[in-house]
């Protein structure tokens, strides 16, 4: 049984039904992210342009591993949510839904990219 | 009812017309560094990809992030993700109801550009000095 009122149920919801969800996701991720990137780049920026076994050996270590992992998985999600506000800014129609249809896809394939990467590497 | 007149009805004034703001030109770029940022993150999930794959293909994927074209694209990059970094913090202070008077907001714009142009120029100096 229903106990909750038509007015209740829409009340805050807003035209697209989720309400401030995403909003709050996006400062979520973040705060998240203000802690994530500066280690992520101090910690794998020197990475770049060494060698094939020290780059493999440094990403065994679960330190680095891990807020790789983090940065680019919670940076992706954050990327997917900000870009689709921006096709829903400047893009209509058919075009619309299939732009956010594919950065979605793109977001999700390159985690798993990552998450596949970065555990063969450590693992 | 009245004759639909949608087409003739003036529009409201648009980017065109008005004269660039600090707080308008800030918050743009918080929107194009944010997305630009795909390249360089699909750039670095190529070259975790290669290193989990073979020597072959992590030489490959390194002498392209390491290539001049590839150098201009991180070190853009890196300022991109300082900026955004920085416009990101700026949302949060506003979203706490500080920060939003027009001086304050000017004030936080101008942060972000020194802020982001400094703090990537600290991270090439380290990146160097430990090279």
């Amino acid at each position: 049984m229903a106990f909750l009122t038509d007015r209740k149920r829409a009340d805050g919801m807003g035209a697209a039904k989720t309400g401030t969800a995403s909003f709050w996701w996006m400062t979520v991720s973040s705060v998240a992210l203000l802690l994530l990137v500066p280690i992520f780049i101090f910690t794998a920026g020197p990475m770049i342009g060494e060698d094939y076994t020290t780059v493999t050996a440094y990403f065994s270590r679960p330190f680095p591993a891990i807020v790789a992992l983090l940065t680019f998985s919670v940076g992706l999600l954050h990327f997917k949510n900000g870009v689709t506000v921006l096709i829903e800014d400047y893009v209509q129609g058919l075009a619309r839904k299939i732009w956010i249809i594919v950065m979605t896809c793109v977001s999700y394939a390159a985690i798993a990219t990552i998450v596949f990467a970065i555990a063969r590497i450590a693992l | 009812m009245a004759v639909s007149n949608s087409d003739n009805r003036p529009l409201s004034p648009h980017l065109t017309i008005y004269r660039p703001q600090m707080t308008s030109i800030s918050s743009i770029f918080v929107r194009i560094t944010g997305n630009a940022l795909l390249a360089a993150t699909l750039l670095m999930v190529w070259w975790f990809l290669a290193a989990a794959t073979s020597l072959g293909a992590f030489e490959l994927a390194s002498s392209v992030i390491t290539s001049w074209f590839g150098n201009v694209v991180m070190i853009l990059s890196l300022w991109a993700l300082w900026y955004h970094t920085l416009g990101g913090l700026r949302h949060l202070i506003w979203d706490t109801g500080r920060g939003l008077e027009l001086r304050a907001a000017e004030r936080m714009g101008w942060m972000m550009i020194i802020g982001s142009l400094v703090l990537t120029a600290l991270t090439i100096f380290y990146f160097l000095l430990g090279a």
